[in-house]
């Protein structure tokens, strides 16, 4: 088994970590006292976000999907999610939308500790995910929010038309802006969304630098559990900001720092001496118990060198970049080319590209039980993966923030018995 | 499976439809192809396709609502984990036994994530067949979905015609299907009138067979057998029982075994509303027969779609709708019966829920999945639900 070494050298938080933090407790805070200050506020999703546009308005974007995560991580979700449940929802449904309606019963007390505001605007960026329509049309019952809704074509054939194109800008110009115009008083201004555009590219590239980073052998990343940390801001409220284009410049420097000194990735117990897996996941984590499930990877040696879960807000490093020359026709690209917005078969060949390009040794997908824009045909992109790389996939299932469903023994033991099959492979000469 | 005859009793009717609503492997397209050779049939799964520009290409419109209490899931089950719906699990096993292998191509509409993505698993696992995932719009403007609608139903019918082994769709022929799919819907109007009207004299156990041989029949075939049911039905002399009058909600796309809607009326519901085989009665009223059929389809996807989960409300609050069709049909209660691990149903229902109950209407839930063979306590708690409403 692999051990991961501490020295107060290598366990030092990164500073882009702690500029991270400082980001975000200032956001929340910022959103705790926004009706005091003024300040108003548009929930949205992350797959499909707006987030330039959106402050170009001066807007506060806030993103339910990262309030149910945190409070997984918290170790709030399950009450969340129970009390939600007493209030009539169904165990069969998505825990994240429990878990935020459960949390909005509750008071909405957000990451540090502050309430969260109520939505000013629903803007339903209908990307990737059914589920959304329904979980704000549940939000609009409960906070009489009005809402406007971009309706973001699916990529069915695994291509952008110039119809879908159309669709998107058309709404965004005759639906959304307008909406946004009225709730923040202001006309839209389009250099402000070019400047804000500008900065989210500048911003990609060096998120696709870190992330392409994996390639090395071995890799100075963990591009899974510790890539989570990294796409935070560009996922979220931040992208298009001067604090995002700071963060992704240093966090790239420390990555180049690493790369420089032979380093691995960095664990919650410290540095990880030595690479012995190279794996590619496909699925979100699960967030009630991120670390424990971090660490059963991590303590066998196996390291994370892409992941699709990175790739819901965003797909960058297929070559992407919002466009300040076409800003409406940017977003609306953007919007349809988030990971959940592509076909079954643009999945696979996504997933089965990253086994090859990363020099994986096989593949994970961790099915979780709330996401069926993830989950339904996992089991079919198993098999078709593995025709194609000729490497071995792994199969366990949990949820992203019900506890209930994530059983710290069964995948362990799950974990342990793919990577040993790995090794078996490996002494059969059939991979690496 | 014979064509009907003028004059047929109405238990040989009733007969004929529930032979065509258990002909899952699809027997009575391999007739009708069999008997126009070179034609093509084209899938479809719920919720709503526009049938008519399939009909108007000279194919044949298949519904596919999965394999219902019939099917044996052997494979099925190796693509889809325990915590999906059923409806998946049996169409792939459908296709993969080779029982879909008559269709020459499947239309996945935009219903909900697993319908999604299983048109991509329909891909992988059928390349020789036309897969098609129909997105319609959650934009209701005519200039903004409107026109991205327009655009969709106009490449539909540029990939039939890349199929081959179908017709030019002109405007004529697409206003003559859109014709006989009118006549259609009057037809199952009719039937849901004189439902509300004297259900004693068609028990919706019929009417639901009814309306599900029609994804299996040619609609002119279809429109016969509903004509003559209901002449037959009125010309019945069943008489009144006193049942509680019941709306039943969330079986809009995995339909409930037949079996379980004959348990409801055993345990004393008489259904006078519900919410499956939606897409014989999408649009709710007729579609223009003037002008552009294209632009016609789609106003009356704009404007005139029934309230289903799948589809965004973007106006009024949830459950107005449910109430207001309650009060018409005099239901006097609501029995809400989704499909387990079904996500839209079950997240609209909390919101139709309360505004039922709000308006003052009773309700009763529970879950089902198309195989669902033990009925025992669904019998014993819609007889409570029953006695309930006949008591208040």
């Amino acid at each position: 088994m692999a051990t991961t070494t501490t020295t107060v050298e290598q366990a030092r938080k990164d500073r882009s970590q702690d500029r991270q933090k400082a980001m975000l407790a200032d956001y929340f805070h910022k959103l705790a006292i926004a009706s005091e200050t003024g300040g108003q506020t548009v929930h949205t999703f992350v797959p499909g976000n707006l987030t330039e546009l959106i402050r170009s308005f001066d807007l506060l974007p806030v993103l339910p999907e990262i309030n149910a995560l945190q409070s997984g991580m918290r170790q709030k979700s399950g009450e969340y999610i129970q009390r939600a449940e007493k209030m009539g929802h169904s165990e069969d449904v998505c825990s994240y939308v429990k878990c935020d309606l459960g949390m909005l019963a509750g008071g909405n007390v957000g990451l540090t500790g502050e309430p969260l505001p109520r939505p000013d605007l629903l803007l339903l960026s209908y990307t990737g995910c059914f589920t959304f329509m329904k979980w704000f049309e549940l939000l609009r019952e409960e906070t009489s929010a009005p809402t406007v809704m971009l309706h973001v074509p699916y990529q069915a054939d695994g291509r952008i038309t110039e119809s879908m194109r159309e669709y998107v800008v058309k709404q965004l110009r005759e639906k959304v802006i307008p909406a946004l115009e009225k709730l923040s008083g202001k006309k839209y201004d389009e250099d402000r969304l070019r400047e804000n555009l500008s900065r989210s590219a500048a911003a990609e590239d060096d998120l696709v630098f870190v992330l392409e980073s994996a390639k090395r052998v071995p890799s100075p990343i963990d591009a899974y559990f510790a890539a989570v940390y990294y796409v935070g801001p560009i996922f979220s409220a931040f992208r298009g900001t001067e604090d995002a284009v700071l963060y992704y410049q240093e966090l790239r420097e420390e990555i180049e720092d690493r790369i420089e000194r032979g380093l691995g990735p960095m664990t919650p117990d410290g540095l990880l001496p030595e690479e012995k897996f190279r794996l590619v996941v496909e699925g979100p984590p699960n967030w009630t118990h991120f670390r424990d499930f971090w660490r059963m990877f991590h303590s066998e040696g196996a390291v994370i060198v892409a992941s699709t879960y990175t790739k819901v807000g965003g797909v960058y490093d297929d070559g992407f970049r919002h466009d300040a020359s076409r800003p409406l026709e940017s977003l609306a690209d953007y919007c349809m080319g988030c990971y959940t917005n592509r076909s079954l078969p643009a999945r696979v060949e996504m997933i089965a590209n990253y086994v090859r390009d990363y020099a994986a040794d096989g593949f994970i997908v961790h099915s979780v039980k709330s996401c069926n824009s993830f989950s339904a045909g996992q089991l079919l992109m198993l098999r078709e993966i593995e025709r194609r790389t000729g490497k071995p996939g792994g199969f366990f299932e949990s949820d992203l923030v019900d506890p209930r469903y994530f059983s710290p023994a069964n995948v362990k033991n799950r974990i342990e018995s793919y990577l040993q099959m790995i090794d078996q492979k490996r002494a059969g000469g059939t991979s690496r | 499976m014979d064509a009907p005859v003028v004059g047929e009793s109405l238990e040989s009717i009733v007969a004929r439809a529930e032979d065509l609503t258990r002909d899952v492997r699809l027997d009575a397209v391999r007739a009708w192809k069999g008997e126009h050779p070179g034609k093509k049939a084209i899938g479809y799964l719920p919720v709503y396709v526009p049938r008519e520009i399939i009909h108007a290409a000279g194919m044949l419109p298949v519904g596919i609502m999965g394999g219902g209490d019939q099917v044996e899931i052997v494979k099925g089950d190796a693509y889809f984990q325990s915590y999906l719906c059923h409806l998946p699990r049996s169409t792939i096993e459908l296709g993969l036994d080779g029982s879909l292998d008559v269709l020459d191509g499947m239309i996945f509409p935009s219903t909900c994530d697993v319908i999604r993505n299983l048109s991509g698993m329909w891909q992988m696992l059928f390349p020789e067949k036309y897969v098609r995932y129909f997105d319609v719009p959650q934009d209701f403007d005519d200039r903004v979905g409107g026109e991205f609608y327009e655009r969709e139903l106009r490449s539909l019918i540029d990939d039939l015609a890349g199929l081959g082994g179908g017709e030019k769709v002109t405007d004529e022929a697409l206003r003559r299907s859109i014709a006989l799919f009118n006549e259609n819907r009057a037809h199952v109007r009719a039937i849901y009138a004189a439902r509300v009207k004297t259900p004693w004299l068609v028990p919706t156990s019929e009417v639901y067979l009814l309306l599900r041989a029609g994804n299996v029949l040619p609609v002119e075939e279809h429109n016969s057998l509903l004509g003559q049911y209901l002449e037959a039905a009125r010309a019945s002399a069943r008489r009144p029982m006193d049942l509680a009058r019941v709306a039943l909600r969330g079986t809009f796309c995995e339909q409930p075994p037949i079996d379980l809607v004959r348990t409801l009326e055993r345990a004393g519901c008489c259904i006078v509303d519900d919410d499956w085989v939606l897409a014989a009665r999408w649009p709710k009223d007729d579609v223009a027969v003037d002008g552009d059929p294209v632009k016609s389809l789609v106003s009356a996807f704009l404007h005139r779609s029934p309230e289903c989960p799948s589809v965004y409300l973007a106006e009024g609050k949830k459950g107005e709708a449910l109430v207001a069709s309650v009060k018409a049909c005099g239901a006097e209660g609501v029995i809400f019966a989704a499909p387990s691990f079904c996500d839209p149903a079950l997240l609209d229902q909390p919101m139709t829920q309360a505004a039922a109950k709000a308006a003052g209407i009773p309700t009763s839930a529970f879950l089902y999945s198309e195989n669902t063979g033990q009925f025992q306590s669904i019998r014993e708690q819609a007889g409570t639900f029953a006695d309930s409403i006949k008591l208040s």
